[in-house]
């Protein structure tokens, strides 16, 4: 009877039940529990509803829009098209996989816990699913709140300056795009996104306006030199604050560039996006070069994930070096690699945050020396691990690989040198990862705390299990998510490259 | 000159105040009893409806009476009910702390009271020498409420400042005044406006207007007119405090709608350097120093500064849009100021002040339902949307965008930025710290000294913020059509 408001009952019911979560309070943590996996459960079902009505290549889908604050024009405005779709299906996937990590490990304030996920779930897909700027942004800001909270409350010892730092970091960048959406109102007359792409702006206002989404999206991504947020946030959050962040906030950056910069201000994209690729080819390299040398898991995964974030920002932003060139195979194929990237590293760093917290539950510790030997007392986990890992390198055959492949591929038309030096991160990728493999994983038992491990449990096997199907299954057919996405990226390639002639 | 008999009925929800403050003097005389139960009911029943009066009355009427001393109009109808509103929310705070402390008397309220109708006559004042007078009204009694625990020698000492630098703000409006006075030979505020539409405006208006400035800034409490503010916060009885940071600041904006935009309106490009430079510097101090406070009282004081440099900003656009933002900055910011102090009157106990930010070290894990509250206050304060905090400095920004003072908005959300830093860190506090563990901390753990209707009613203003927050249209186009948009 709601039919056309699926959107909507993704985004509240997560978010009224984070509220009747809060509500059972530290009564009943049996209560606590199964309340918060049935809603995540509810949200993930419906997402999959949405998934299967998704009707690929037609524009913008189930719509909604009710006046929100009239007098500004600020409407409640919803929609999903290709890109932001498979987005909000991950993120509820992700939700039920926190929800279900954070079963027994939670004992501090099991409630609140829950219902900060819960709640955040149903924001992050307003944030992916949002169509009026202002809307997206009070979606974009709140979310930062729940995390705060998340980080601050469970984290790990330097958990304070860790959570100060990430809020102020992203919400510094962000309030440089609010600047922007009300310029950008100014001349479109109207806060609708979709309008904003319509525009046609003078060079000197798209360059501001693109700077001011850079700020925002790259510090989100996060692209070097502002990630610095991002290893103390991934270290010392909990080990579901870790998997949201990692397999769904710094998507949102990815997704603010595909969403705004690229549609909005075609123009300055294409005149800045050598800054874009050159930051995303340090983060590449250096980043990967950097993560080599971590001693803390965790951090490893973080800086791990930067570098794979370049991937996608390089992918978006090699296609204006394409575009002009005529070599439109090129573009698509970057561009649908850069995105392939986002759904895959959203599995794989969820899945190597969940293994470390696995490990982090037993021994509290993430320190790599500390461990050594483990394959010989958790074979199933072993296993597990290294799959996860080998994916992270790009093995062919995991999801890993498909994003990466494609976007070198697809910048190897715009230069030679893009390719070459991403594709050093075929080594450098596969050398932290399976360093950090060797180090933990195989080898003699390093010391009797590690002897004493138990293999994983029933729930544990289950989260990572399907994680490990999810990495295979697009790695063996990534059809099934490209054939969902293509024809918007089809659409935006057009409209990106048609539109920088006519603003000049 | 002929006499007219003024129509009193214009000006009915000050008689009726007045009346009722008559009246709760008298009956405060002879009702029984310590704890004032008759005296605060009537109080309340008197603010609030003088609240409905003003809006039953002047809503959308437009007129001057006693000689164009008085204006009747949607603006002073929207000032009066948000100022009676934010009032009786104060005094309700108040009651518990009082009367635990042996504070609670008959003149509390009628102070309040009398500051109210001071308050009004402001909002409604149609000349030079009805705002003088509304402005006088209201300060008079606020001084002698700053010094109503005679015992605490900070609170002596807060009121002596807070009584010279007014007196000395006060002096200053009136040479200012004064000089408008000479320079458009009217006290009317429409003769004023008239005098400073002239093609060459004489220098003396300027003189005038730099004076009055000077004068409400020092009310509103923005920097460099700010020295009283934070010694006046921390060292006021907690009740006084909330009391001062929310109303008496509504008051402030209505002074300067009435004297600077209906009156000296027309010379708004002379004012506007100067109201920038006001907001500038209300920005710096307020978020800087507001950064390493560790008494939460002076915390807020501080970022009561740099929230009077929104306003600010939303004045010195010069547009109705922009002013339709300050006064819906400054409604908001009244509600949050409330719930701020509120919460700390509704934690204070006899003995226990929760007064340092160290106290709330582990808030949540003893009283969720308040954490939560603070939670929602803080961020709101901080701006993050979601909750009313938002669209006050949204509108504010919005405005000046459309202005084209986008230097001043870029700074200004940097700034916004800066000040989130502090209420983190009182969420901080509240959350991360386990309780007594932080430094400086008193030993006894906070507990609620208030009773359930008032704790409740804190629940509900912080519940306010947030509902506001996600649907602010109604208080929007409120403010808006008091602007006449």
């Amino acid at each position: 009877m709601f039919d056309g408001w699926l959107l909507s009952q993704i985004i509240w019911l997560p978010i009224l039940g984070g509220a009747a979560v809060l509500a059972i309070g530290e009564r009943s943590v049996t209560a606590v529990r199964w309340t918060a996996a049935g809603v995540a459960g509810a949200a993930f079902a419906l997402s999959l509803a949405l998934w299967a009505g998704f009707e690929p290549g037609a524009g913008m889908q189930f719509v909604e829009r009710l006046a929100w604050v009239p007098t500004f024009d600020i409407h409640y405005h919803l929609g999903v098209d290709g890109i932001s779709m498979p987005l909000v299906v991950l993120t509820a996937f992700a939700t039920l996989l926190v929800v279900v990590a954070g079963w027994r490990t939670i004992t501090y304030r099991p409630a609140q816990y829950m219902g900060a996920f819960l709640i955040m779930e149903g924001i992050m897909i307003g944030v992916f699913a949002a169509l009026d700027a202002i809307l997206f942004y009070v979606f974009w800001e709140a979310m930062l709140v729940p995390m705060f909270l998340l980080i601050g409350i469970w984290g790990g010892a330097n958990r304070v300056y860790a959570t100060i730092k990430f809020f102020l970091y992203t919400f510094l960048g962000s309030v440089l795009m609010l600047l922007a959406f009300l310029y950008l109102r100014m001349q479109a007359g109207s806060f609708g996104i979709l309008d904003f792409q319509g525009l046609e702006l003078a060079a000197g206002a798209q360059t501001l306006i693109f700077l001011a989404f850079l700020a925002a999206f790259a510090v989100k991504v996060p692209m070097w030199p502002v990630h610095t947020w991002l290893p103390d946030a991934h270290t010392e959050a909990p080990t579901g604050g870790s998997v949201i962040l990692a397999a769904i906030t710094l998507k949102m950056g990815a997704y603010g560039f595909l969403r705004f910069a690229l549609p909005i201000v075609p123009g300055a994209s294409q005149d800045l996006a050598w800054l874009v690729i050159a930051l995303s080819l340090i983060a590449i390299v250096y980043i990967g070069m950097v993560a080599m040398a971590q001693e803390d898991m965790k951090r490893l995964i973080a800086y791990s994930s930067i570098a794979h974030m370049g991937f996608a920002t390089l992918g978006f932003f090699v296609i204006f070096q394409m575009a002009a060139a005529g070599v439109g195979d090129g573009a698509l194929m970057a561009l649908t690699g850069g995105y392939v990237q986002l759904i895959s590293h959203g599995f794989i760093s969820a899945a190597l945050f969940l293994c470390v917290g696995v490990l982090y539950d037993r021994l509290h510790t993430r320190r790599i020396a500390d461990y050594g030997g483990v394959a010989n007392r958790m074979p199933v986990f072993a296993t597990l691990f290294v799959l996860f890992a080998m994916a992270n390198a790009g093995l062919p055959g995991t999801s890993g690989f498909v994003g990466e492949f494609l976007v070198i591929l697809g910048s190897y038309q715009a230069s030679f040198w893009y390719a070459a030096i991403a594709g050093l991160t075929l080594i450098v990728g596969a050398a932290y990862s399976l360093w950090l493999v060797k180090r933990v994983v195989f080898g003699p038992v390093a010391n009797e705390r590690v002897d004493g491990l138990q293999d994983l449990e029933g729930r544990e096997l289950g989260t990572l299990g399907v994680l490990a199907a999810a990495v295979i299954g697009l790695g063996l057919y990534p059809a099934a998510l490209i054939s969902v996405v293509e024809p918007t990226l089809v659409a935006l390639l057009e409209e990106v490259s048609a539109a920088p002639t006519a603003a000049r | 000159m002929d006499f007219e008999m003024p129509q009193f009925a214009l000006a009915l929800p000050e008689i009726w105040l007045l009346g009722a403050a008559c009246t709760v003097l008298v009956v405060d005389l002879f009702a029984p009893g310590q704890r004032r139960g008759a005296t605060f009911a009537l109080t309340q029943l008197a603010l609030l409806s003088t609240a409905a009066l003003a809006v039953a009355t002047q809503w959308g009427v437009e007129g001057t009476t006693f000689g164009g001393h008085y204006v009747a109009d949607a603006m002073g109808a929207l000032l009066k009910a948000a100022v009676t509103l934010l009032t009786a929310l104060a005094l309700a705070y108040s009651r518990p702390y009082l009367e635990q402390r042996g504070l609670l008397k008959g003149e509390y309220y009628l102070l309040a009271l009398f500051a109210t109708l001071g308050m009004l006559v402001i909002a409604s004042g149609g000349s030079l020498l009805a705002l003088y007078l509304g402005l006088e009204l209201l300060s008079l009694p606020l001084y002698a409420l700053v010094a109503m625990d005679r015992d605490s020698r900070r609170g002596a000492e807060a009121a002596m400042k807070y009584f010279i630098l007014g007196s000395l703000a006060s002096g200053i409006l009136l040479y200012g005044l004064s000089m408008v006075y000479g320079g458009a030979a009217s006290l009317e505020l429409a003769a004023v406006a008239e005098a400073a539409a002239a093609e060459e405006a004489p220098l003396l208006l300027l003189f005038g207007m730099t004076f009055m400035l000077v004068g409400v800034a020092f009310k509103l409490g923005a920097a460099p007119f700010h020295a009283w503010v934070p010694d006046v916060y921390q060292g006021s009885p907690t009740p006084v405090t909330l009391f001062i940071s929310t109303a008496p600041k509504v008051a402030a904006v209505a002074l300067f709608m009435r004297l600077l935009v209906d009156g000296l309106g027309p010379m708004h490009a002379s004012l506007q350097p100067m109201l920038v430079l006001l907001t500038v510097a209300s920005l710096l101090i307020g978020n800087l120093v507001a950064i390493v406070q560790t008494n939460l009282k002076r915390m807020l004081a501080y970022s009561a500064i740099a929230h009077a440099g929104f306003i600010l900003l939303g004045l010195a656009t010069g547009t109705d849009a922009g002013q339709a933002a300050a006064l819906f900055y400054t409604v908001t910011y009244g509600i949050m100021a409330a719930g701020g102090f509120g919460l700390i009157t509704v934690l204070s106990r006899a003995g226990v002040e929760a007064e340092e930010i160290a106290d709330y070290g582990g808030l949540n894990e003893r009283h969720p339902l308040f954490a939560g509250v603070l939670l929602l206050l803080m961020i709101s304060m901080a701006g993050i949307p979601g909750t009313v905090g938002f669209y006050a400095k949204y509108l504010v920004i919005k405005a000046a965008v459309e202005a084209q003072m986008l230097p001043m908005a870029l700074f200004a959300v940097v700034m916004a930025v800066i000040g989130a830093f502090y209420y983190l860190r009182v969420l901080k506090a509240a959350y991360f710290d386990r309780p007594g563990e932080a430094a400086g901390a008193s030993a006894a753990p906070l507990t609620p000294g208030a009773s359930a209707p008032i704790r409740a009613l804190l629940l509900v203003n912080g519940a306010a913020v947030l509902v506001l927050g996600i649907f602010p249209e109604r208080l929007i186009s409120a403010c808006q059509a008091a602007l006449g948009l």
